[in-house]
């Protein structure tokens, strides 16, 4: 039998007004006869006459029962070791980060429109920006992208819009499914994408081979360091160079973790950086929210980034320093359909985060902790390199915190799926479309795992390559 | 305040590991490393301890306002209250440490939400299918018009390359179509604020690829002619996207799939009351008819004989736009709260979100804040009105005035088309006690600005009026410390 469609009756929490008397006094005001009046303007030949196909409303307990029970069941941490990586990491978030992103105050708020009442996020966001250009080594960040691969969509058509030109080239060894959303977000524009050749020894780009397809027609280039591999790229300050003396613009990809340790792309002539903020306090969540960064060296790139922006102003009737958003004239809301981007809602929140756990950790923290992850991730490499039938690590450049390893005679997917049945999540198989000549997964070790943590891993496997 | 060697946190190293490996310099070729030496390198971070930290953040915390403090109505943001339950759900083990990569059966739990979210959200819109993986509305609209982009090239209709966009339309209509390679053609209202089927057939044309319509408008006013629109630009050949910031208005009452619209995004920090976190994380799943189920970007999430599993095999899609799955975290509390909801406590949103703006309008002063399009007509999920104050600014002016009032302004000065506007959305979750505080509010500020007696507003918050021109340069977005 079909449902009616029935207003609902007696309290619920969520809806404070659903009571008769009060309806009715509101109706009263506005002059109404009923609330369904208040819809005759919707042709009746498109009102829905059924009610939604849907669950009855559920009290808060039973929702929570059931969604917390659904949820235990997924094989995650605690309960199951990650040592998965590939853009999104296991990394620990310290106690007070939690604190301070769950205050309602930042939360539940939204763009900071009335800056008089929005200080507070306009200046955690404006101490992000600051941080994070400090991090990278450039010199305006904006306060948040969707994700990593989002941003280096952007970054790409950013890139040829500023140069009016039409070629861009991807090392190949980017992330593939970073890979996929600059395609995607390049699809509709005049853009051709060129991959560049990597070495399967070292792991790294060939940038050698690199040097005559830099020419005057190329927008720029797009590398990640450390890349898909996790492998960490030489000789990107030759090719800035060479790029430069072109006019092309060197677009850079990083884990920012990894700059606690390795020197800022700023620092190797990078003109826009874009990175997955996501180690920096920020859960794995299955895929999201994350924290895209985006910045640029150069101040004139930043009437061109897309994205907001916060900015360090005064009061208008005195010198009191406060915040507002800044450069809006790039943005949608303004500029229409001549913005640099569309993007509108971002990931504030998880800047918010980021800002706090890099003030939480400061330069020493930072150090030790980008020390503490090379010093684990090489253990775990070193000890997976006595499994019998693996090859670790596989690539000889050198790496962060991510490694591939390589097996004989054992696919990279069945590895995969046992170590998940032994409760170890790791070896992310690499695509054959790299074309690496052998069955290879991908590892991750941060400073989560302990030695007792990649025993367990190496066992796990020893097992699993085990025909 | 920063102290050299201080720090909030600090990681372990296990001992058995620092037995057996290098100094960590080692790992890193010279030319690589970051030194520090106190050179151009070196990082420049603050150094602190946790207590201070917190007290930062804490102090900043209260320099903010929110949802939770008082009433938020910003017309088009639907700053609805998000449930703390969904708060807590989130914060659980298998959501947070769910890796994306992970294979699917250890992850069947979350992807059983996700499956069951797209069904109910194609339900909603009566839409075919959904993709959840968009980030945020902006997202939605940049994959709908990729696929309809795509859609028309493989019809051998590439020549097509105008997207209609009525002027009251938010700005990332325009942006997304510009985006995905589109001329804009900006269809004018009339003086009722509506879009008129007469005027959208003599600007639909074989150059028509589609027309981005959001209903009810941002004035809003529901699109009476909205099935009419769909035929004459479904009859140029062109697709329908429904832009679903106002969907909140609707619940139940009628579905863009009713409507004639082929593409729908919602934007679940609005009508599905996830929190906006000052900006953001949003979602903004894209659904769509049954023609265009293979052009969604992908991951889809599917069901199949052993269980759940991210679905790539769709034949047309317009790609991947976001790296992995989509917000999560922020899908699973949009599902919770239609869980709490259910069919009938979802209508009954749509009914007391539209009681209210039309309620909260009934109070103000008609002379001071008339509407200035649909006069007569009955508002949706907000109320657009023009400050009348015979000076310029009044809309700012009010603004900043009701701040003193422990309440947040409307959105100031949009949609573009009425001057010194003010759009206010109270949402179903303000009672009506505070309806009628904010209304009063209102009506006073009018009189003390007519009458000059407002003087500098507002005077009690945490910073006077900001300069905002002067904060238009490039050199003020960052700081030394």
């Amino acid at each position: 039998m079909m449902k009616k469609n029935e207003p609902l009756t007696g309290s619920h929490p969520l809806l404070p007004n659903l009571d008769q008397e009060i309806i009715d006094e509101m109706l009263l005001k506005i002059g109404a006869g009923s609330v369904e009046e208040l819809f005759s303007d919707i042709p009746s030949d498109i009102r829905l006459k059924r009610g939604l196909r849907l669950p009855e409303g559920q009290s808060e307990s039973v929702v929570r029962r059931d969604l917390q029970s659904r949820l235990a069941s997924n094989k995650t941490p605690p309960n199951s070791l990650c040592f998965l990586g590939g853009g999104v990491w296991p990394h620990y978030i310290p106690a007070a980060v939690e604190s301070v992103v769950s205050r309602q105050e930042f939360y539940t708020s939204y763009t900071p429109y009335q800056p008089e009442i929005s200080q507070g996020m306009l200046q955690a966001l404006f101490e992000y920006q600051s941080l994070m250009c400090d991090l990278l080594g450039m010199e305006a960040c904006n306060s948040s992208m969707y994700d990593w691969a989002s941003a280096a969509g952007e970054a790409a058509r950013m890139a040829s819009k500023v140069t009016g030109r039409r070629r861009f080239l991807l090392c190949g060894d980017i992330g593939p499914t970073r890979l996929e959303v600059i395609r995607a977000y390049v699809s509709p524009m005049d853009l051709e994408l060129e991959s560049l050749p990597f070495d399967v020894r070292s792991g790294a780009t060939d940038f050698s081979a690199l040097s005559s397809r830099i020419t005057s027609d190329v927008a720029g280039v797009y590398v990640e360091n450390p890349n898909y591999f996790g492998v960490l790229e030489e000789g990107l300050l030759d090719l800035s160079a060479r790029l430069h003396e072109k006019g092309g613009l060197l677009v850079v990809g990083v884990d920012p973790l990894s700059l606690s340790i390795v020197k800022p792309p700023g620092k190797y002539g990078a003109d826009i950086v874009v990175g997955e903020g996501q180690p920096l306090g920020i859960p794995m969540n299955y895929g999201g929210p994350h924290l895209g960064i985006f910045a640029v060296k150069d101040l004139r790139l930043a009437r061109s980034m897309p994205g907001r922006l916060i900015g360090m102003t005064s009061e208008k009737d005195s010198e009191q320093k406060a915040f507002s958003m800044v450069l809006q004239t790039r943005e949608q809301h303004i500029r229409r359909e001549g913005a640099t981007s569309n993007i509108c809602t971002n990931q504030s929140l998880m800047a918010v985060a980021a800002s706090c756990y890099l003030a939480m950790l400061g330069k020493t923290g930072l150090r030790r902790l980008g020390e503490v992850i090379i010093s684990n991730s090489h253990y775990a490499a070193k000890r997976l390199s006595r499994v019998d039938g693996v090859a670790s690590p596989l690539f000889k450049g050198p790496f962060f915190k991510e490694f591939a390893v390589g097996y004989e005679g054992t696919r990279a997917v069945s590895v995969y799926r046992k170590l998940a049945s032994k409760g170890v999540l790791g070896g992310y198989p690499i695509d054959r479309g790299f074309r690496l000549g052998r069955e290879a997964g991908l590892f991750c070790v941060t400073e989560v795992h302990t030695h007792a943590d990649i025993e367990r891993l190496a066992v796990a496997l020893g097992e699993a390559v085990m025909r | 305040m920063s102290r050299k060697g201080r720090v909030g946190y600090i990681p372990p190293l296990d001992p058995k590991i620092k037995k057996s490996v290098g100094p960590p310099s080692s790992y890193i070729p010279r030319e690589l490393r970051r030194e520090d030496d106190g050179g151009g390198d070196a990082l420049n971070l603050p150094e602190l301890s946790e207590l201070q930290v917190l007290r930062h953040y804490n102090r900043l915390s209260q320099m903010n306002f929110s949802v939770e403090l008082g009433m938020y109505p910003l017309g088009s943001c639907t700053m609805k209250y998000n449930p703390k339950v969904s708060e807590m759900i989130a914060s659980s083990d298998g959501m947070r440490h769910a890796h994306p990569l992970q294979p699917e059966e250890t992850v069947q739990g979350l992807l059983s939400v996700l499956h069951e979210l797209g069904e109910m959200l194609s339900e909603i819109t009566g839409m075919h299918r959904f993709s959840l993986s968009t980030a945020a509305g902006a997202q939605g609209e940049f994959a709908g018009v990729l696929m309809i982009r795509k859609y028309l090239r493989d019809h051998g209709l590439s020549e097509k390359d105008e997207i209609l966009v009525p002027d009251s339309a938010h700005g990332t209509n325009p942006a997304s179509a510009a985006m995905g390679g589109f001329k804009v053609v900006k269809v004018p209202s009339g003086e009722s604020g509506l879009v008129s089927a007469k005027v959208v057939k003599e600007l639909a044309s074989e150059s028509t690829a589609g027309m981005m319509f959001t209903v009810p408008n941002t004035l809003g006013l529901f699109e009476g002619e909205v099935v009419e629109v769909s035929k004459a630009v479904h009859d140029a050949g062109g697709l329908m996207y429904y832009d679903g910031a106002n969907m909140n208005a609707l619940l139940g009452k009628t579905r863009p799939g009713d409507m004639g619209f082929d593409i729908v995004h919602l934007n679940l920090h609005k009508t599905f009351a996830t929190p906006h976190g000052g900006g953001g994380p949003g979602a903004g799943p894209v659904g769509v008819t049954e023609r265009l189920a293979e052009y969604l970007p992908v991951p889809v999430v599917s069901k199949g004989k052993s269980g759940y599993y991210l679905d790539y095999d769709l034949k047309q899609t317009v790609g991947r736009l976001k790296g992995f799955v989509g917000n999560s975290a922020v899908l699973l509390r949009a599902y919770a709260y239609i869980r709490l909801l259910g069919a009938d406590g979802l209508a009954s949103v749509s009914s007391l979100a539209v009681l209210a703006a039309n309620y909260l309008w009934s109070l103000l002063d008609s002379e001071a804040y008339p509407v200035t399009h649909g006069k007569g007509m009955r508002r949706k999920h907000e109320t657009v009105v023009s400050v009348r104050s015979g000076l310029p600014g009044g809309a700012m002016q009010s603004a900043k005035a009701l701040l003193d009032y422990g309440v947040h302004a409307p959105t100031v000065y949009f949609p573009l088309i009425v001057s010194e506007a003010l759009m206010i959305e109270p949402t179903e979750s303000e009672p009506v006690e505070f309806l009628d505080e904010y209304a009063s509010a209102l009506n006073r500020i009018s009189r003390e600005l007519k009458e000059g007696r407002l003087g500098n507003v507002p005077r009690n918050t945490s910073v006077g009026r900001v300069d905002e021109v002067k904060a238009s340069h490039p050199s003020t977005l960052k700081v030394r410390w």
